[in-house]
């Protein structure tokens, strides 16, 4: 099969960076664009929400928070594993137990792309997702220590630009209901797509940035950066089985589980680990990760989906 | 002309910073400051300012030679040993003294 243009988009920009060609977008014009992909995610999922709500999905969405405090310890034992030291090794866990809405945006539009529906309410995931990762990432670095400020911290990550945007997106979604929000649909339909290219244009040229760091940290980060996503992956398919997601649900929380934030924790991190290298988790996340899940993973993550159905499970 | 000699205390450091530097200045009582973003390279490698994540600001403060010299300090024990920051003290020249 060949790859959707948008992920083509993303290739480009790797290649323009790397070629360090003059081409750059405006700091502003990424941030609106991620504005507009987190609000059209919130949206869609909210206006689905709205017609499918039920005490299942309460009890789904329980388990998926336990996948958000279980993968950043996994990831922590793994990094330890691999000698990173404890601050390190916990800020990078954090990163990686928490999810990546961008990738999340490429999962959904693939999933369009292929015609596999998927539970609408995924959004609603992607937000649950985002927040343990950050306070268990802080507690593996440092316990319950005095001089973190809790409440400062809170207000950082619970506040912070995706987690509004995301349930922002929802909650109006869900309280405008299909009809009234026709006139917004182009968000998550026609706008939808040009607007993850551009935006993946802008990630290949970042991501190129970061690939210079990696000869600097070696081996050990990128075997870790390219191991965690498809352990993360197999979990997250286990569990979307196991609470009983179709075969687009599942393949789409293995696809999150598999993916490392790079806006909202690198941010919480630096305030609240300062001493944790943040180029370290970048590189990974953004530089290794991010490409790898694009290119590779997710059509990975949809077979391996496909297969643990037709073993049963 | 009438001039009046004032500090001008200059502080490049992590975009990340910027909300809690504020919180610092409000509590050390300095009169007032302006903050623009930057980009530049120092001992922390390339700040970009491509995206968000990896900015930098400037932090310009104009005020007294005692509050300026305050403020260094606090800064210089608080974040130099974690964080990307520069800062720098130099002589200005200002109209209205009693503004700052």
């Amino acid at each position: 099969m060949g790859l959707d243009p948008v992920v083509l988009f993303f290739v480009f920009g790797v290649c323009a960076g790397l070629l360090k060609s003059e081409l750059k977008l405006p700091p502003a014009l990424y941030e609106t664009l991620s504005i507009i992909l987190l609000l059209a995610i919130g949206l869609h999922g909210g206006v689905e929400l709205a017609a499918q709500a039920s005490l299942q999905l309460l009890g789904q969405a329980a388990w998926v928070l336990a996948l958000g405090i279980g993968l950043p310890v996994l990831a922590f034992a793994v990094l330890r594993l691999l000698r990173f030291d404890r601050v390190n090794a916990a800020a990078v866990a954090a990163h990686y137990g928490s999810v990546s809405a961008g990738t999340f945006a490429v999962v959904v539009a693939y999933m369009l792309a292929k015609g596999i529906t998927f539970e609408s309410y995924m959004p609603l995931f992607v937000a649950i997702l985002e927040i343990p990762a950050i306070l268990v990432g802080i507690l593996l670095a440092k316990g319950i220590a005095r001089d973190t400020h809790w409440g400062e911290l809170g207000r950082e990550i619970f506040l912070g630009k995706s987690i509004m945007l995301l349930i922002g997106g929802l909650i109006i979604g869900a309280v405008a209901g299909k009809e009234a929000i026709k006139p917004l649909e182009p968000f998550y339909t026609s706008m939808f797509k040009p607007v993850l290219a551009l935006f993946l244009l802008e990630m290949g040229l970042i991501a190129s940035g970061q690939l210079g760091a990696l000869r600097q940290f070696g081996l050990r980060l990128l075997g870790f950066a390219l191991l965690m996503p498809l352990l993360g992956a197999l979990i997250g398919a286990l569990l979307g089985r196991f609470i009983g997601l179709s075969l687009g649900g599942t393949a789409v929380l293995a696809t999150l589980a598999a993916s490392a934030s790079y806006i909202a924790v690198p941010a919480a991190m630096r305030l609240a680990l300062p001493q944790a290298n943040p180029s370290l988790s970048l590189t990974a996340s953004l530089g290794i990760t991010f490409p790898f899940n694009i290119l590779v993973g997710i059509p990975l993550y949809l077979a391996l989906s496909e297969r643990l159905i037709a073993w049963g499970l | 002309m009438n001039a009046h000699t004032r500090s001008l205390l200059t502080v490049i450091a992590e975009a990340a910073l910027e909300k809690k530097l504020v919180t610092d200045l409000e509590q050390l009582g300095a009169p007032g400051w302006t903050i623009s973003d930057a980009r530049g390279r120092g001992g922390r490698g390339v700040r970009s300012a491509g995206w968000e994540a990896e900015g930098n600001i400037r932090l310009e403060i104009i005020c007294n030679r005692e509050l300026a010299e305050r403020i260094a300090s606090h800064l210089q024990a608080q974040y130099y040993a974690d964080y990307a920051m520069v800062c720098y003290l130099s002589q200005v020249e200002v109209l209205r003294p009693e503004k700052f």
